[in-house]
């Protein structure tokens, strides 16, 4: 019989179903006992102003663990994540060694158990994301994992791209694609463009991304496949998966909060902070990707959470490596930035992904009696000013610094237990 | 304003005001010591991480007329280690309480990261293919002297541009001064949406030609070659080539320059580079003048390289 | 009014307003006279002897000297002028730009300079100036020539030729100009 541990009072529940208010009870084996009016436990978590909804999902993650331990740790990253309200994160497979074999994945999800989040990881469609041969992907889903990618890198060769789809349509998996046509990209360190252009940096043409986004719906056109795009970042990719859902193929995709938010001009003052892959895009890409978001197109928010030391990003722009951090930024841009109506934003940020990745058993809601307790509270009313020292990731390279968002996690359960409470860490 | 990082923060008044100033600078050269104390106590280091000799030592030239003292740290002396991030470097010059850095590096942006992390004023000598502000305010000088002002003139500029900060700072300072450019270029060296910029854009040197009061020519790396952006370095000359067949079509009284180090041959015929309408030596030799201008200016006047129109308008009223 | 003139003196940069006239036309052209025939008297003539004039307010002063040593002695004696904002003392004190060229077209090596000023007040002007020929070479001798020297020295300078001593205060100032001499203020 399991006993009532603690009840989260006093918040508006946001889930698939819609919004209502409603106490929370949690029980000892990490379920919801019951939700209702004036319950009662043991411990009261504090919810009033704020809205309850499920933990959300991060469908892309970079732990850098194994192999770049100095940028972030599965546990620093996990940590970050509870501070961001995520209760599921998938690990990227761009580690030292890459995870392309059982035993990698093996060591990360061991590594994993214990984090302060569901920690999953996904693989490499190629062995060592070379491009070359296909990953062992059968004995990797029998260890369930469930998402593969290249991520870092794109599938330049389409034959090979082909016959991992056809391979990979016989298993129960998501094959994903990080767009990059390295033939137009080459050489380029943000959006080729006017802002590129005057900075004098060598740039990446929008084309890069929206040739292996042609390729691919074309090749799953071709082999009846399932593909899902990662960081979409232009107009044109935008208008094409839209086309192709419209065409009833089986196309997802995922945004980040960078690239709704930010623009390439930030890059002016040559701070690598911005530089990221694929790059900022311009006012009329980043509306794009939000009425993408908006009306459907584009299935979820991901963080492409990528840490990198400070060290690295005080180069020259042209010789800093890509990435930003987002897993603690994610809510408080989504809330502050898009235009949504609050369930819309959670089902962006939770249930989506979490169907996506096929955790939806664990994870996304909705917020009824019987399912597991990963849940967030947010006050979406609180507004903070985004300060690189107090984050949790072991790196700094938010390009947020200084801003002022409202929308702030103050609660994140996980299996029941609350990790991060009244705005801190508890493991 | 306490640094010199682009021409595209300074107004037309900034310029002509330094210009004008650089005449007072020019005369020091003449005297018999060439040296005036104006910056004397103050610390000026180099910080070439891409070589150049001419470049560096125009600088230094300039700072030592000045009276000021001067440090060199470059990659090739070693004294600036490899794989250092640029943060520590700018540490250990902020330590040694320097006024002034003048930085030059292949990579763009790397003056503006550099204004983060010291107190110093920072100088840009040349960001990857950014910007050159110190070449185009002594190209400016030198077309000044020769014709008193660039108002209406007609510049045509030849060449790699999509890789040249002298060509980026040029057409913004000849346009600020109320020239008009023309960039001759193959498409694959122009930069991209060359739209943006304030210029006419043709492919076609000789129909160009008759039409400028100066041709400015770009110099064409051998690298370029191997990034599939031109067949050949010949059939560069033969299109682009300022060629003494092609010098006739100039007007009599127009000039000829070039940033150097030239490729005779290449971009420029060698002849042509000696003849009188051209006036490569002059902006060398007016390169230390106009430096010795930028230095005073931020180290040693107490104005501002920048006045925005609006103070300048009080001061008058 | 020299430029020079009106920021030494508070408030720096400020308009002059004049009080009393302390010498008309005439007073100004009998003593440039007067200074020419001096000039000529303490150096057994002019030869060896160069003018040059300080920017701004020395020089018209040099011009008017080597017009009445032409008309004394038939020889016109080469004028130079000289701006020392690259040799004053107080760069980085207050904004200094320089105001005017420096033109001197002649060698000064064993030669006689005759330094000419509208106004010989903190003498600091001139340690520049002499500073600044420094660069040019080195003369036999300096000497120094003056319109109004109106005292409150704070180093060890004295003129040899003076238009007229005008004992001031320290928060007054003095115009030199075409028509004559004004003793007056300095207002922001």
């Amino acid at each position: 019989m399991t006993a009532p541990t603690l009840v989260i009072k006093g918040g508006r529940l946001v889930d698939a179903t819609g919004v209502r208010t409603g106490d929370v009870v949690v029980g000892d084996d990490g379920s919801i006992l019951a939700v209702g009016p004036d319950l009662d436990a043991p411990r009261v978590l504090d919810a009033r102003g704020c809205v309850v909804s499920p933990g959300f999902v991060d469908v892309h993650t970079h732990l850098r663990e194994p192999g770049k331990e100095e940028a972030e740790t599965i546990e620093t990253g996990a940590r970050g994540a509870a501070a961001g309200g995520y209760t599921c994160i998938l690990a990227m497979p761009n580690t030292t060694p890459a995870i392309d074999s059982a035993g990698v994945a093996r060591e990360v999800l061991e590594l994993g158990r214990k984090a302060p989040c569901d920690v999953r990881t996904s693989a490499a469609i190629t062995v060592g994301r070379a491009g070359e041969q296909l990953a062992p992907m059968a004995e990797l889903a029998a260890l369930g994992v469930r998402f593969f990618t290249d991520d870092g890198t794109g599938v330049q060769d389409t034959r090979l791209m082909r016959r991992a789809m056809e391979y990979a349509s016989a298993l129960d998996v998501v094959l994903a694609q990080h767009c990059e046509d390295d033939a137009l990209a080459a050489g380029g360190h943000m959006h080729e463009g006017e802002w590129s252009s005057r900075l004098g940096i060598a740039g990446q043409p929008a084309e890069a991304e929206e040739l292996m986004v042609m390729r691919d719906i074309a090749l799953a056109r071709l082999t009846r496949a399932r593909i899902h795009f990662q960081h979409l970042s232009t107009d044109g990719s935008v208008a094409m998966v839209r086309a192709a859902k419209a065409g009833g193929m089986a196309v997802s995709c995922e945004a980040t909060t960078h690239h709704f938010t930010l623009t390439d001009e930030r890059c002016s003052t040559y701070d690598p902070v911005f530089k990221v892959n694929p790059p900022l895009r311009t006012a009329a890409d980043v509306a794009a990707v939000r009425s993408g978001l908006a009306d459907g197109t584009i299935d979820c928010i991901a963080t492409d959470h990528a840490p990198h030391t400070p060290d690295t990003k005080e180069q020259p722009f042209d010789e800093a490596p890509p990435g930003m951090l987002g897993l603690e930024t994610a809510l408080a841009l989504a809330l502050t930035e898009l235009d949504l109506a609050i369930e819309e934003v959670v089902g962006l940020l939770s249930w989506r992904p979490a169907q996506l990745l096929g955790v939806a058993d664990r994870h996304g809601g909705p917020i009824i009696e019987g399912r597991r307790a990963n849940l967030c509270v947010f006050d979406p009313e609180q507004e903070w000013t985004v300060d690189p020292s107090t984050m949790h990731s072991r790196s700094r390279n938010t390009p947020y610094a200084g801003r002022r968002v409202r929308g702030r996690v103050r609660h994140t359960l996980l299996e029941g237990e609350p990790v991060f409470l009244d705005g801190e860490a508890t493991r | 304003m306490t640094d010199l990082l682009s021409i595209t923060d300074l107004e037309r008044g900034d310029i002509e005001r330094l210009l004008d100033l650089t005449d007072r600078f020019a005369e020091i050269s003449t005297r018999q010591i060439p040296k005036v104390p104006a910056l004397r106590g103050k610390t000026v280091v180099s910080l070439f991480y891409e070589d150049s000799t001419r470049t560096r030592l125009s600088f230094e030239t300039a700072a030592k007329r000045l009276s000021a003292d001067t440090m060199n740290f470059s990659v090739s002396t070693s004294s600036v280690k490899k794989g250092e991030s640029l943060r520590d470097t700018a540490q250990t010059i902020e330590a040694m309480g320097i006024d002034c850095v003048i930085v030059r590096h292949k990579s763009s942006g790397v003056p503006w990261q550099l204004t983060r992390w010291v107190d110093a004023s920072v100088v840009n000598a040349g960001d990857g293919w950014h910007e050159h502000p110190t070449q185009a305010l002594l190209d400016c000088y030198t077309i000044r002297q020769q014709r008193g002002s660039l108002d209406g003139m007609h510049i045509a500029i030849v060449g790699d541009v999509k890789h040249s900060r002298v060509a980026r700072s040029d057409i913004w300072a000849f346009t600020k001064l109320g020239a008009t450019v023309t960039v001759v270029a193959p498409p694959t060296l122009l930069p991209p949406a060359v739209g943006a910029y304030p210029v006419q854009v043709s492919h076609d040197i000789e129909s160009v030609l008759p039409t400028v009061d100066a041709v400015y020519l770009l110099r064409m790396q051998r690298e370029r070659m191997t990034e599939a952006l031109l067949p050949s370095l010949r059939e560069y000359t033969a299109t682009y080539g300022l060629t003494r067949r092609r010098a006739e079509l100039l007007r009599d009284d127009a000039l000829v320059m070039h940033p150097g180090p030239i490729n005779r041959g290449v971009e420029i015929d060698p002849d042509i580079a000696d003849e009188q309408r051209s006036v490569i030596v002059d902006q060398v030799r007016n390169g230390v003048s106009v430096r010795m201008a930028v230095l005073f200016l931020l180290l040693g006047s107490g104005t501002e390289l920048h006045t925005p129109t609006d103070a300048l308008q009080e001061a008058s009223a | 009014m020299a430029e020079r003139e009106r920021r030494l003196t508070r408030p720096f940069g400020g308009v002059f307003v004049p009080r009393t006239q302390v010498m008309d036309a005439d007073d100004l052209r009998r003593a440039t006279w007067r200074m020419a025939h001096e000039i000529i008297e303490a150096n057994g003539g002019v030869d060896d002897v160069v003018l040059v004039g300080l920017q701004t307010g020395g020089v018209p002063l040099a011009e008017r000297l080597q017009a009445a040593l032409l008309e004394i002695e038939g020889v016109e004696v080469p004028a130079g002028r000289l701006d020392v904002a690259f040799h004053r003392d107080d760069i980085g004190l207050r904004p200094v730009l320089p105001e005017a060229p420096t033109d001197v077209p002649f060698p000064i090596d064993g030669a006689v300079v005759v330094l000419v000023d509208d106004v010989l007040f903190t003498g600091r002007t001139i340690r520049a100036a002499l500073d600044a020929l420094t660069s040019f070479g080195r003369p036999r001798a300096v000497q120094l020539a003056v319109m109004i020297d109106r005292g409150h020295r704070e180093l060890p300078i004295r003129p040899d030729y003076v238009g007229k001593n005008l004992p001031t205060r320290k928060d007054e100032a003095v115009d030199v100009h075409d028509d004559g001499v004004d003793l007056g203020e300095v207002v922001k």
